[in-house]
């Protein structure tokens, strides 16, 4: 399998050329530094991304959403997944504290997502 | 009517306000007083609820109401006061004229820091033809309902402009089910950053159509379809070649415009390059105890560097506010080659600090020497693998070269021989 990915290390964007089976790389072609050998590797093996979402909360003056994201990169094809669940979730609660996990464990990936807000 | 003084009142509670605020405040400023139109502090950042805020600042990744929060949290420990739901009207010398639900308020101040931010350029700034029907939004409208009053603003999108904004609403949307039929840009490249290219459009296989505009809009009462069509190199559309996307909303994420009407009423002259005020490298502007700071400076795409100016600005009118600013001859700072603006305007010769001097390229270029020059003195120099218009490029002048500036200091970006 060979894969095109645009570094995003720096502004050049190279288009860095990853050729590979099964997760192993047999070949990297185009980049224009080592950092941008790192990023492709990693892109080809496992892709992975901060979730970010907002969900409701009840209880609280403040009347907003409550930002929210996951404590680490979580695999992309699992992004939409994740989706799903945090889409049910909602919380009641007085006080929402700056980082506290509001969903442990998404989708069994170790992952928490946690609050990115303080709230009252 | 009430009125109040103090020595520093700064507008707008985003990320330029509230570093302003804590660098006044760290600066020996008595009184810091900030006024904020809505009802909690942190401005835009509260509806940017990505990552990516902070690597160069904080050198970690953040979302933008943690980002916010790490100055919120400072701000209310240095016992900086804020009024929330209050609307800085009117500015006349040192006297700012502020309303809320008590009347009206009127603030005298040693000094004024502008810290509004911007706003995004609408339907009406482009005069996109077609009917006027609903489901016609700004990305960053899109965004707030989205993010903080948890409202989906369609079910099938297209969006025009490939801004950061545009592209990470793309993703958002994306992921709440919505879909995203094509991310719609005029030029013949991207207007963001590549990262949010990778990470909002490919990654969810979102189109991405380069030199295509929208030429139409269908629908009554809410949007049926837009019709796109490619543009030739003057940017005319070719209509014989457009086609029809239906949907039932479109974003528009095509530019931001500095948020300047409180200063135009304090007569602070604006200058066309950036909609922005000109400044020195105190943030100083042409009203020597009005400072601007952040997006209604200049717009910039890291708010990192919206706290670095947020703190210069907040320093300096500290320093103003009890006569220590420095002040002396000012030379201009001049776009040269390849430079569509430099920021700060203005430098004062006297300064015994580096100056940090933000500039944005014309056309984007690979391999690249950009240099701060007055006459044949050279002044900084730095090579970079590439430029964009999108991304914002800086020198530093270090203090020690600052005797041999002379009547201008010249910003050039010169191609390099191709390796």
């Amino acid at each position: 399998m060979e894969k095109e990915i645009i570094c995003v290390i720096c502004p050049k964007g190279c288009r860095i050329k990853v050729a590979g089976e099964d997760g192993q790389i047999h070949k990297i072609e185009n980049y224009g530094c080592k950092r941008g050998v790192e990023y492709a590797s990693s892109e080809f093996v496992s892709p992975c991304r901060i979730l970010t979402s907002s969900i409701p909360v009840e209880g609280t003056k403040d009347k907003r959403m409550l930002p929210i994201r996951s404590s680490s990169p979580i695999p992309r094809d699992k992004l939409l997944h994740c989706m799903e669940q945090i889409k049910k979730t909602k919380i009641n609660n007085a006080v929402v504290q700056m980082h506290q996990p509001v969903i442990k464990n998404i989708l069994g990936t170790g992952i928490d997502m946690i609050a990115c807000r303080t709230m009252r | 009517m009430k009125t109040r003084k103090c020595d520093v009142v700064i507008v707008g509670s985003g990320p330029a306000g509230l570093a302003a605020a804590i660098a006044a405040k760290e600066n020996n400023a008595g009184s810091v007083l900030i006024i904020e139109r809505d009802a909690y502090p942190g401005g835009i950042l509260q509806q940017c609820i990505h990552p990516g805020f902070g690597l160069k600042y904080f050198n970690e990744e953040l979302t933008g109401p943690e980002y916010a929060q790490r100055f919120i949290d400072k701000a209310s420990a240095l016992k900086v006061e804020t009024l929330f739901n209050t609307m800085a009207i009117h500015i006349n010398q040192d006297v700012l004229t502020c309303v809320n639900t008590d009347g009206v308020l009127k603030i005298e101040a040693g000094a004024i820091i502008l810290a509004m931010g911007c706003r995004e350029r609408t339907r009406a700034n482009l005069v996109i033809p077609g009917s006027r029907p609903a489901g016609i939004y700004t990305a960053g409208t899109a965004q707030r309902l989205m993010n903080i009053q948890g409202h989906k603003v369609g079910k099938e999108i297209v969006i025009l402009g490939s801004g950061d904004i545009g592209m990470i609403m793309a993703r958002r949307m994306t992921l709440e089910g919505v879909k995203v039929k094509a991310v719609v840009e005029i030029m013949p490249y991207l207007a963001g950053l590549t990262r949010n290219k990778v990470q909002c459009l490919d990654d969810f296989g979102i189109p991405l159509l380069l030199s295509h505009t929208i030429v139409d809009i269908t629908g009554i009462d809410r949007v049926e379809s837009v019709t796109i069509a490619p543009v030739d190199s003057n940017r005319n559309p070719i209509l014989e070649k457009s086609q029809i996307i239906t949907c039932d909303t479109l974003l528009l994420s095509v530019g931001l415009i500095p948020e300047n009407e409180l200063s135009k009423t304090g007569e602070v002259p604006i200058i066309p390059a950036t909609k922005g005020a000109s400044v020195n490298q105190y943030m100083q502007t042409l009203r020597p105890n009005i400072f601007s700071c952040g997006n209604v400076l200049h717009v910039n795409d890291l708010v990192d560097n919206v706290s670095r100016e947020g703190e210069i600005a907040g320093m300096a009118a500290a320093l103003y506010s009890r006569g220590e600013l420095p002040e002396g001859e000012e030379v201009p700072t001049v776009a040269g080659e390849n430079i569509n603006y430099v920021c700060p305007q203005r430098i004062v010769k006297t300064s015994n600090k580096d100056i940090e001097l933000f500039f944005r390229v014309k056309v984007p270029g690979h391999d690249v020497i950009l240099v701060a020059q007055s006459g044949d003195n050279m002044l900084a120099r730095r090579k970079t693998i590439a430029v964009s218009p999108g991304e914002i490029e800086s020198l530093t002048i270090k203090k020690e070269l600052l005797k041999d500036i002379g009547s201008q200091i010249t910003i050039n970006a010169i191609k390099t021989e191709v390796r």
